[in-house]
């Protein structure tokens, strides 16, 4: 299953790598991002993602949903010590252990992106931006679809293709 | 010169990856059709090719870029270029120089 534009987000409750629960309720808009420890592509747009949560007044929500025993480096423990190693994020690292809200939103990737708006519908699913290689592009399809979202207009593009490595889904 | 390319197909850089270690080999005189591609599909087959993650890229046995202590298993790799940048795929100026030692090596047999 997959969430589409315009559908209502799943809200959930997840750990926090720094502690204590976090998750999306009534705190829309929202960003939440699929992120995890290991994946090339995710450590390549992490930056960009964590200087958006700096520089927005939107709670951006990072879910790792990763099996933590087949992939060690994205376990519980692998998270918060990430987390203490660079003195604290600017956003929540949420632990989706059960892989349920992964699940229910459809994640394909690490990074998978998706945007909810004010009415907590999706206003845009994909990519941060066109290319994890290049630190210029800012995570400018996400600010984008931000900017549109708190400006009550529609996200152009509202969907792009998510562009990393697979979910590590429990067998 | 034996030049291996191992990817898992669940990984989507080994495209662009075979491109730039093709394009390096033709830089340097090397036919890029002798390289040995492989798909590696099971987590067993990953420990079996010392396989740290995809792509991964020897030559005459020796990594472009040294995994260290990286696990085996079937996932994207992490690579670091020159800029220290990560990336999906190795720093062609590492492909290119893997491939100059092998010649050099090759000269002097």
């Amino acid at each position: 299953m997959s969430l589409s534009i315009g559908d209502h987000v799943p809200a959930f409750s997840l750990p926090a790598a720094a502690g204590g629960l976090d998750g999306l309720g009534g705190n829309t808009p929202a960003v939440v991002v699929f992120t995890c420890n290991h994946c090339p592509y995710a450590l390549a747009w992490h930056d960009r993602i964590l200087d958006v949560a700096r520089d927005v007044d939107v709670p951006v929500l990072l879910v790792n949903p990763n099996d933590g025993e087949r992939y060690p480096r994205d376990s519980f423990e692998a998270m918060q010590q990430r987390v203490e190693a660079d003195g604290g994020w600017p956003a929540p690292y949420l632990r989706d252990e059960d892989q349920s809200v992964a699940r229910a939103y459809g994640a394909k990737t690490t990074p998978d992106v998706f945007v909810v708006a004010r009415d907590g519908t999706l206003a845009y699913r994909g990519a941060p931006d066109a290319d994890s290689q290049d630190p210029s592009q800012g995570a400018a399809w996400l600010r984008g679809a931000l900017e549109a979202v708190l400006e009550g207009r529609p996200a152009q593009p509202a969907e792009t293709e998510p562009v990393g490595c697979s979910v590590k889904w429990k067998a | 010169m034996r030049v291996e390319f191992l990817y898992w197909d669940g990984c989507p850089s080994h495209p662009q990856a075979l491109r730039e270690l093709r394009a390096a080999m033709s830089e340097l005189g090397i036919d890029p059709e002798a390289v040995a591609v492989r798909e590696v599909d099971s987590d067993d087959a990953a420990g079996a090719e010392r396989f740290t993650g995809s792509p991964t890229i020897r030559v005459d046995g020796a990594d472009v870029q040294e995994p260290g202590d990286e696990p085996t298993g079937l996932t994207c790799r992490v690579y670091h270029l020159r800029d220290g940048r990560i990336s999906p795929i190795p720093d062609p100026e590492d492909l290119r120089d893997a491939l100059r030692l092998a010649l050099t090596e090759q000269e002097h047999e």
